[in-house]
């Protein structure tokens, strides 16, 4: 085996890169071939359907549909999940109270949650304040997001703030940093980079799950997309919007890995 | 420092630290490991005082007693005669493997024990201590463009521009290449011999302890007592091939056990 040690530079990247892409493409086209729209579709049955999908509008709407409650189920779990995994990691006692219940409940997959989704979220009797802030009917799908994105971010954020190196800490105190300033100047940006590998690992969980979220209840998103074209027999609308979903995946993860990177470098701690 | 401070050396000082009978044991899964048993150690005002003994034996367990980090099981530690339970700006500890904050600039690293102060004040106050460090220039970067030596610097600026009284010192060296440390042992008895700071060293370094020191705890195996206390009544700078810096090393060698020869 060879492992190269020098980084690649650009242009190796780029030829690889695309070789490797052409290669699947032709691939997909071979093991395709002569398939229609009932079938699996080829590439080029897929450009189409998604250059339909776009003209007519409702590509744009379904994918603005689906940012829009990833990042609602998203903020959520980072706006509960921090603070409380802050508190896990700081306090030994709150962390014996909550780790095994979240320890069990991670491992179920939150699409195991949806008959319950749909239960509670589903019928008339649903919480005010969802309703100013988001249709009703979203409300079971960022729910879902929630679920997915909530434990890792909790469990990053624990693991985080645990693992402050102790003279960091006995410096705070040993100057008579307390309280709130240490809580702003010692441990967030001590924790901060493992909290944003975490938020960077809970989106894309997040946004793997969207199909699954989209499946009942609501009548827009790529989710949607992919579950009624499938019913409408169009899998070259299926298959396009699989593609969209990668393409705006990568969008959202390359988005939260320069936001990660930037926040480092301008604590001077960028990696290298 | 404005302050008048006794000559080094010179002058009898007032006790500042007194260290009385101090046990120390933790609780660990295999039952409790007795680190400390009844240490007795008399810190003057305005000395550089070195505990040195093996490695193992506590003398970081005693440091972090000293500097209220941790409280002792038994015995008693006063400062000024009053009992330390929790750390003070008053009495700053500098790490090991430096303790300053890779998340703040040189400049915010030492103005972090400032508080709340004017601007103007505050930028004045953290220069001075950048420039007695010899660190002006560096103000803006962060602890990642800094060499071993440089951080170990803003950690002493860190500690000194809360103007304390003591600095306690856990082998500041240990992490740095020979060359550094020589360089950084330079500085330390020269920002001590400018600021008359009393200066607690830990080391497992016997040389570097008489290097440093005006006197030298020798601390014993674990469960660790102080051994006795030396006096180096050598000036500074001090050669390491004197016969008399010989001697003392060889006498500190048997009270500690070791041939020193291999
Ligand atoms: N928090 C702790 N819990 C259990 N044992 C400890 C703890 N801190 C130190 N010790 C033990 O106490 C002994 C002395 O440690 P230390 O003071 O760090 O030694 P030294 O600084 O002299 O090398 C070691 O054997 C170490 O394992
Ligand atoms: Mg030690």
């Amino acid at each position: 085996m060879s492992h190269s040690q020098a980084p690649a530079t650009w242009w190796r990247k780029f030829a690889l890169g695309s070789l490797g892409f052409v290669v699947t493409i032709a691939l997909w086209q071979v093991a395709t071939w002569g398939n229609d729209i009932t079938e699996v579709p080829g590439p080029w049955l897929t450009l189409q359907g998604l250059r339909e999908l776009a003209t007519d509008g409702v590509l744009w709407r379904n994918i603005a549909a689906s940012v829009f409650r990833v990042a609602w189920g998203f903020c959520l779990a980072a706006g509960i999940g921090i603070p409380l995994g802050v508190w896990m990691g700081w306090n030994r006692d709150v962390v014996l109270f909550f780790n095994p219940t979240i320890q069990m409940m991670r491992p179920i997959s939150p699409i195991a949650w949806i008959p319950f989704a749909v239960v509670i979220f589903g019928g008339a009797n649903f919480m005010l304040a969802g309703r100013i802030l988001f249709d009703a009917s979203d409300s079971s799908a960022i729910f879902l997001i929630f679920l997915a994105s909530f434990f890792p971010i909790v469990t990053a954020t624990t693991s985080a703030v645990r693992s402050i190196e102790l003279k960091y800490l006995r410096s705070a105190a040993n100057f008579g940093v307390t309280g709130l300033g240490l809580f702003r100047r010692v441990i967030l940006p001590a924790a901060l980079p493992q909290i944003l590998t975490g938020l960077r690992l809970a989106l894309g969980i997040a946004w793997v799950v969207i199909v699954a979220a989209e499946m009942l209840g609501v009548t827009s998103g790529l989710g949607f997309q992919v579950n009624d074209s499938r019913n409408n027999l169009r899998m070259d609308y299926v298959a396009a919007a699989m593609v969209v979903i990668g393409l705006v995946g990568l969008a959202l993860d390359m988005a939260m890995s320069n936001l990660e990177a930037s926040a480092l470098a301008r604590r001077g701690m960028s990696r290298r | 420092m404005s302050e008048a401070m006794p000559e080094p050396g010179k002058t009898p000082r007032r006790d500042k630290i007194t260290v009385e009978g101090v046990d120390k044991t933790f609780p660990t899964k295999k039952g409790e490991v007795h680190v400390l048993d009844g240490v007795n150690l008399t810190v003057r005002e305005g000395e550089f005082l070195a505990i040195v003994g093996p490695s193992g034996c506590g003398k970081s367990t005693l440091l972090n007693c000293m500097a209220g980090f941790e409280r002792a099981s038994g015995g008693s530690i006063q400062v000024d005669g009053e009992e330390v339970t929790r750390p003070d700006p008053k009495r700053v500890f500098v790490f090991q493997e430096t303790g300053i904050f890779p998340w703040y600039s040189v400049w915010d690293n030492v103005g972090f024990g400032l508080g709340q102060m004017p601007f103007e004040a505050k930028d004045e106050h953290v220069m001075k201590y950048i420039r007695l460090v010899g660190l002006e220039g560096f103000e803006r970067s962060f602890p990642s463009e800094l060499s071993g030596g440089m951080k170990q610097r803003v950690e002493f600026a860190r500690a000194l521009a809360v103007e304390p009284d003591v600095l306690f010192l856990d082998e500041p060296f240990g992490a740095l290449d020979a060359f550094t440390r020589i360089e950084m042992r330079r500085e330390i008895v020269r920002i001590w011999e400018k600021t008359g700071k009393t200066c607690i060293l830990v080391t497992h370094d016997v040389s570097e302890a008489l290097e440093l020191a005006d006197r030298v705890a020798i601390m014993t195996r674990r469960p660790a007592t102080v051994h006795s206390v030396l006096d180096v009544d050598m000036p500074r700078p001090r050669d390491s091939d004197d016969p008399p810096f010989r001697e003392m090393k060889d006498l500190i060698f048997q009270v500690l056990g070791v041939e020193r020869r291999v």
